[in-house]
């Protein structure tokens, strides 16, 4: 219990310490919002994991993909 | 190839270099600078001299701007994979897995815990620990970049796998196969050698203003010393890495070679374009076209580079596409053939499978396993579609090649005027060592410039062209982040730079 304290205060008086690093930390924050909340959900979608329930599905997929020059002929 | 959105896999390709060639600005500074930051510390605790240790955390201040406003970047490239080039990540997914989970545990574990005792842990942790702690930083980062271009070899050298026609992806047998390719030792090294070096001129750029400008001379003079001898070894081992790549890729990916240096038809003791501008390409309709408008050559010396034997024969494009059989060169012609063989019997055994014919199932399978080694090939019609853009292969060569020498020639340069104490009377290589900056980062990029256009059209040598890697999306999506990109990187990037060009110049070294 005493480590875990000790760690928790090293943390946050290092956070609370910081000068550049509250700047930084905000740009990070703005980051991954547009990655995460926006990027990710509304443009990067996994497209096997959405279109498919199964890894069988999916292979089947791909093979269609790879093999689709040699089928459309 | 009719059958393929090419739109979509430019729009893709855009997009991904535009964030790899981002997520490049902040990486080598990382791997180089937390490096030569814990050789000033390490330099202050033998010392105990206090300068040494406000240096440390100047360059301190600097690393954690760099990686506060890099971090992250990457897993955009993540994203993409999932979204954009989804057929490439199921093909290879097995291969990536393990490299890239491996990189994700270092990485949060190494670099997460040490880079927080070595800001926060100051007056907090003894000297030593502090120092171990920092060095832990500079080590975990660069062991968490291997993993990542070991996965970047495997594509440009698939070993240690097999293909499953089943489940259609790569399946690992060799681990250690693909850790110690020669393809993967020569990229890591080379790759964190030129980082090293290009963040010994970041340093070295940033001392050599303050020189200019006669402030912080105590830092700026300290640090040019520890970044030039920095810089001078570790751009030697990149030469040296450099010159072991070139011969890797010479064995495992000829042509990507043969553009690098201009060559349409091969040659025994093959000369070395030193300096070449082209004039006009050789193409089917016009073979003899005279390629080159003017160029100074070196005498045996690229036969020497690729195979150690001034003799050599080099392959050139002409005998890739058309087959050489003197020198037992299958022309491609031949390897089109043989894929669309093995692509005509991976779709017959998938067929076979869902009719439970199993004799059709077992003789395609023989035929697809013969032929997969061209398995790639088999998408294209006409040979000349399997060469990479061959100017920009060459110019983005002897762009990162010319500039490396030069880099050499700076840090030997810097080294001995800083030793002697006459560095603030060369004004000419001050302001040198200040555009060597930018130069070094026009240098990282023509690097992988070379590496991934060279490659072209693969995405995995020869089995995997990129037109067949790509999700069958709409490409406006793709167009639309590829405009958000541009802009937030952008946003990210003035930052970056204001921040720190507000460290660097509201920093005030005591006057020593």
């Amino acid at each position: 219990m005493k480590l875990l304290k000790k760690i928790f205060l090293f943390y946050y008086e290092g956070f609370k310490g910081m000068t550049v690093g509250k700047k930084l930390w905000f740009i990070i924050f703005i980051k991954l919002f547009i990655m995460f909340a926006i990027l990710k959900f509304f443009f990067f979608p996994d497209f096997l994991k959405t279109k498919f329930n199964s890894d069988s599905e999916r292979s089947d997929y791909v093979i269609e993909q790879i093999t689709s020059p040699i089928n459309n002929k | 190839m009719e059958h393929f959105d090419l739109a979509l896999v430019d729009w893709s390709r855009a997009q991904f270099a535009l964030t790899a060639l981002y997520h490049w600005i902040f990486v080598p500074i990382t791997l180089g600078t937390s490096f030569i930051i814990a050789i000033m510390e390490t330099i202050y605790v033998k010392t105990g001299q206090e300068i040494w240790k406000r240096i440390t955390k100047f360059w301190m201040t600097l690393f954690g701007i760099n990686f506060a406003i890099g971090v992250a970047t990457g897993i955009i490239l993540e994203f993409e994979f999932g979204t954009n080039w989804s057929n490439y990540s199921w093909f290879v997914g097995d291969i990536f897995g393990a490299p890239l989970a491996i990189e994700g545990i270092m990485a949060f574990f190494m670099e997460s815990t040490f880079i927080a005792i070595m800001f926060f842990g100051w007056d907090k942790v003894s000297k030593g620990f502090h120092l171990t702690s920092s060095w832990l930083v500079a080590i975990g980062s660069n062991l968490s970049a291997l993993w990542i271009l070991v996965a970047n070899a495997w594509m440009q050298n698939p070993v240690g796998m097999e293909f499953n026609p089943d489940t259609a992806r790569n399946e690992m047998v060799d681990f250690w196969q693909i850790l110690f390719s020669p393809t993967a030792v020569n990229k890591f090294l080379h790759v964190i050698t030129s980082a090293y070096t290009y963040s010994a001129l970041f340093v070295i750029g940033i001392s050599a203003w303050y020189l200019i400008k006669n402030k912080n001379l105590a830092l700026a003079k300290r640090s040019m010393v520890v970044a030039s001898t920095f810089g001078l070894i570790t751009s030697l081992f990149m030469v040296m890495t450099g010159d072991e790549s070139a011969r890797e890729v010479f064995k495992v990916q000829p042509m990507k070679f043969a553009a690098m240096e201009g060559l349409y038809y091969g040659e025994t003791n093959a000369p070395l374009v030193a300096i070449g501008v082209f004039e006009k390409a050789p193409t089917p309709e016009n073979p003899k076209a005279k390629e080159w408008a003017a160029k100074i050559e070196i005498p045996n010396l690229l036969s020497y580079m690729a195979a150690l034997d001034p003799n050599a024969f080099v392959p050139g494009i002409h005998d890739m596409v058309h087959g050489n059989k003197e020198q037992g060169i299958v022309s491609y012609y031949d390897r089109i053939a043989r894929g669309k063989t093995a692509i005509q019997a991976l779709a017959d055994y998938k067929t076979a499978k869902k009719t439970n014919d199993q004799n059709k199932a077992s003789s395609s399978l023989v035929t697809f396993k013969e032929n997969y080694k061209d398995f790639g090939y088999g998408y294209y019609d006409d040979p000349h579609d399997l060469i990479p853009n061959v100017p920009l292969t060459f110019y983005s060569f002897h762009t990162m090649v010319g500039l490396g020498t030069l880099f050499v020639l700076i840090f030997i340069l810097t080294l001995i005027y800083s030793v002697k104490d006459k560095i603030t009377n060369k004004r000419w290589l001050l302001y040198t060592a200040l555009w060597s900056i930018p130069l070094g980062f026009l240098a990282q990029e023509a690097g992988w410039m070379v590496a991934e256009f060279g490659r072209q059209p693969w995405v995995v040598q020869d089995y995997m062209p990129t037109l067949t890697a790509v999700s069958n999306i709409d490409h406006t999506s793709v167009i639309i982040t590829v405009l958000l990109f541009t802009i937030t990187f952008t946003v990210l990037l003035i930052a970056e730079i204001k921040i720190m060009l507000k460290q660097i110049n509201g920093f005030n070294d005591g006057g020593h």
